[in-house]
């Protein structure tokens, strides 16, 4: 399953974090960031509660990028 | 500016004038001897003003484990700055706060241009529609696109946008399809007409019977493809972000063995250390670590790029198919529907031996009562009155009382009585049936032969038009730089050689059926240089596998088909072919701007750390260049929306 979030971060170098981060979440299978367009489109695993596995994903992008936000 | 960018800019003015009074104040009260801890003291407030969040940052950084960021470094080299400045006693502080103010400076106008580069390609691709007008049975009623059921009837008045596609049911109008494809031609449309969505109204008000949920509908499409398409990476995007990773680590690496190596190795030959120097350079170091400049600029390049060129009616998918299209060496097309109408029209008159305009008139009205495409390019011909000596004022029309006795004579042709002439209309066959001789035709095409009463009249030519803008395509595909260009079509060989000859293209593979176009572009693509991508252009129409076979698959006049613009990397939005050279120069501009950009930001990054391990470059000179370069780099990428005159 595929979702695509909207996110607000200031640079670019740090999008590539927050991209980092969300692929290294368990349940997710792939996940892009685009700072252009300021958009996360995530990709699951088979069978996740996409609503949990997200917050696990905001909570590891604020971890290596504080001002970070996905809107969920 | 929004309101983050607002308290930013306030703080930057509030620590700059902080600093010059503390400056301004050094320099009256040198003399009077107060101790130095009350100038430290001073100079902490203009650098806390401007780098508080910078030394948050940091600190949660190393708490999360995230050491190698910017806001660490900078916290670093600044706190170094200052802890050397102290230990010297030069109780001079204004590097230490000017490196953080300028290091602030360009965060900001990074966020600004970002901002503002980010809102005017929104803009530019502004198509979708707010709202649509839906009849219900108390009336019409506003509601948004995403509401209305397929089936549905909705009102589209002049000056609105088309929200869904669908057919006009009641009402007639112009519509312009300018940000869809880039051209402001108007297109007409009445009842039973197929419309758009993402077009605006232009004149009359039309009901609308909506073919498809608004998700489906080709303004959705076109949105969902451009916002995605900088998801699909360009190599040269994964390398700056490999760049990036392996960069600042590397540099913070380098900083520490400035810092320490040089001191031990002095300290064993028996000379000073010096560490207060080398660990300045260090610090210059580290400055100058931040690859910001690269991983902004390079997604901001692709992002216009990609932007400006579908405001030119030429739809990426990708970065990485920008990056392919700009090495396109050889160019594939197909023939119908793609350099040619793909229309049968009358092409040419030919040993008449009364007036054009006449011997048409006679054919027309022969043929009136015949639905086969030739019968009807033939009465289009006539009627549009193109044929025309002059012109009378008089609208051509055909008069079905004008004719008698039409006769289908064994699939060759007609016979009829116009006028009370009796007319022959048909092949070679038909009129040598009759004792009649046909003059051979030596264009290509489809010929019609006329007779009247009883005498051989001329012939008319029916082939299927090259484009207008076919031969000045392919001349600009040439002087982009593609070494070939080929045409694969289904068609004979004699009509393909024909079309290749008058635009000028290299080769032809003639009678192919569709599984043998991929055959073919599968040994071009075996044929091509190493370095250069191999393009097929089509209409969309049964190609394609090919489409997906070629490295890059451009479809062409694919406004409203959905098959195509899911095949294709590139969709030219209408069948202009002059717009295939046109991406590929968007493509190649945009390329030129990234390799700039790399070149330009790491080459002078590379040059202040050299210089910064010699000492010859301080950390006022460090944070120039790092701001600096990503200004300009920012600017430059802005340069790749601009694809107006390409």
């Amino acid at each position: 399953m595929k979702k695509s979030y909207k996110i607000e971060v200031d640079c670019a170098n740090c999008a590539n974090k927050m991209e980092e981060a969300a692929k290294k979440t368990e349940g997710v299978k792939d996940a892009v960031v685009n700072f252009m367009a300021l958009k996360m489109n995530v990709e699951f695993e088979e069978g996740v509660d996409y609503k949990a596995v997200m917050q696990n994903v905001l909570k590891n992008c604020k971890k290596v990028e504080d001002d970070c936000e996905i809107f969920l | 500016m929004n309101k983050k960018q607002k308290k930013m800019l306030f703080r930057i003015i509030l620590a700059t004038v902080l600093l010059i009074a503390i400056r301004i104040a050094y320099g009256v009260f040198e003399d009077r001897n107060i101790p130095e801890t009350v100038w430290f003291l001073l100079y902490l407030v203009p650098y806390l003003t401007i780098g508080y969040d910078i030394l948050k940052k940091a600190g949660k950084g190393i708490l999360n484990r995230q050491v190698f960021d910017e806001n660490f470094l900078m916290a670093i080299a600044t706190v170094g700055a200052f802890a050397i400045a102290l230990v010297d006693k030069t109780g001079d502080y204004t590097e230490a706060v000017a490196v953080m103010l300028f290091y602030q400076v360009g965060e900001l106008f990074q966020s600004y241009a970002v901002g503002k580069s980010r809102k005017n390609i929104s803009a530019l691709m502004d198509i979708r529609p707010d709202y649509a007008n839906l009849e219900t049975d108390d009336g019409v009623t506003k509601v948004d696109p995403d509401e209305v059921e397929p089936g549905s009837i909705i009102l589209v008045k002049p000056g609105e946008k088309v929200p869904i596609d669908g057919t006009v049911v009641e009402g007639r109008t112009t519509l312009n399809t300018s940000a869809l494809t880039g051209e402001s031609i108007p297109r007409e449309a009445a009842v039973g007409d197929e419309v758009i969505s993402g077009c605006i109204n232009i004149t009359g008000v039309i009901r609308v019977k909506t073919s498809r949920e608004f998700g489906e509908s080709t303004v959705s499409k076109i949105l969902e493809l451009v916002e995605n398409s900088s998801s699909r990476k360009s190599r040269s995007e994964n390398f700056i972000s490999k760049f990036a990773k392996y960069y600042t680590p590397a540099v913070c690496i380098g900083a520490f063995a400035l810092a320490v190596l040089p001191p031990v190795i002095r300290l064993i030959a028996g000379s000073p250390a010096e560490w207060g120097k080398w660990i300045y350079r260090a610090l210059t170091f580290l400055v100058i670590s931040c690859p910001c400049a690269l991983v902004i600029s390079i997604p901001l390049t692709f992002f216009a790029g990609i932007g400006g060129a579908s405001r030119a009616g030429i739809l990426i998918k990708g970065s990485n198919y920008l990056e392919q299209l700009s090495k396109t060496g050889i160019v594939a097309m197909d023939k119908t529907g793609t350099m040619t109408k793909g229309v049968f029209e009358v092409n040419g008159i030919h040993h008449g031996t009364v007036e054009d305009e006449k011997l048409l008139m006679y054919a027309a009205h022969a043929e009136c009562f015949s639905t086969h495409p030739i019968a009807k390019s033939i009465r289009d011909a006539y009627l549009s009155g193109r044929f025309r000596k002059e012109d009378s004022g008089e609208k051509p029309a055909i008069l079905t009382e004008r004719v008698a006795d039409v006769e289908e004579v064994g699939g060759n042709g007609i016979s009829a009585s116009v006028d009370g002439k009796s007319i022959l209309i048909g092949n070679a066959r038909l009129l040598n049936r009759f004792g009649i001789e046909a003059i051979e035709c030596h264009h290509v095409g489809t010929i019609v032969h006329v007779a009247i009463d009883g005498a051989y009249a001329g012939h008319i030519l029916i082939s299927d038009m090259v484009k207008p803008t076919s031969a000045e395509a392919i001349r600009r595909i040439r002087a982009a730089g593609v070494r070939k260009t080929v045409v694969l079509t289904g068609d004979a060989a004699k009509v393909a050689d024909s079309v290749a000859r008058e635009l000028g293209i290299d080769e032809v593979r003639s009678e192919l059926l569709p599984a043998d176009k991929v055959t073919e572009v599968e040994s071009l693509l075996a044929g091509k240089r190493s370095g250069e991508t191999l393009v097929f252009v089509g209409d969309g129409i049964n190609d394609a596998p090919v489409l997906s076979r070629a490295d890059i698959g451009i479809a062409m006049g694919a406004l409203g088909s959905d098959a195509a613009i899911e095949a294709a990397d590139v969709v030219l939005m209408d069948d202009d072919p002059v717009k295939i050279s046109k991406a590929i120069r968007i493509a190649r501009k945009c390329m030129r701007i990234v390799y700039e950009n790399i070149v330009f930001a790491i080459g002078v990054k590379l040059l202040c750390l050299l210089l910064g391990a010699l000492g010859m470059a301080n950390m006022w000179m460090a944070i120039f260049a790092d701001v600096g370069v990503m200004v300009l780099a920012v600017l430059n990428a802005i340069r790749a929306l601009f694809v107006k005159r390409i």
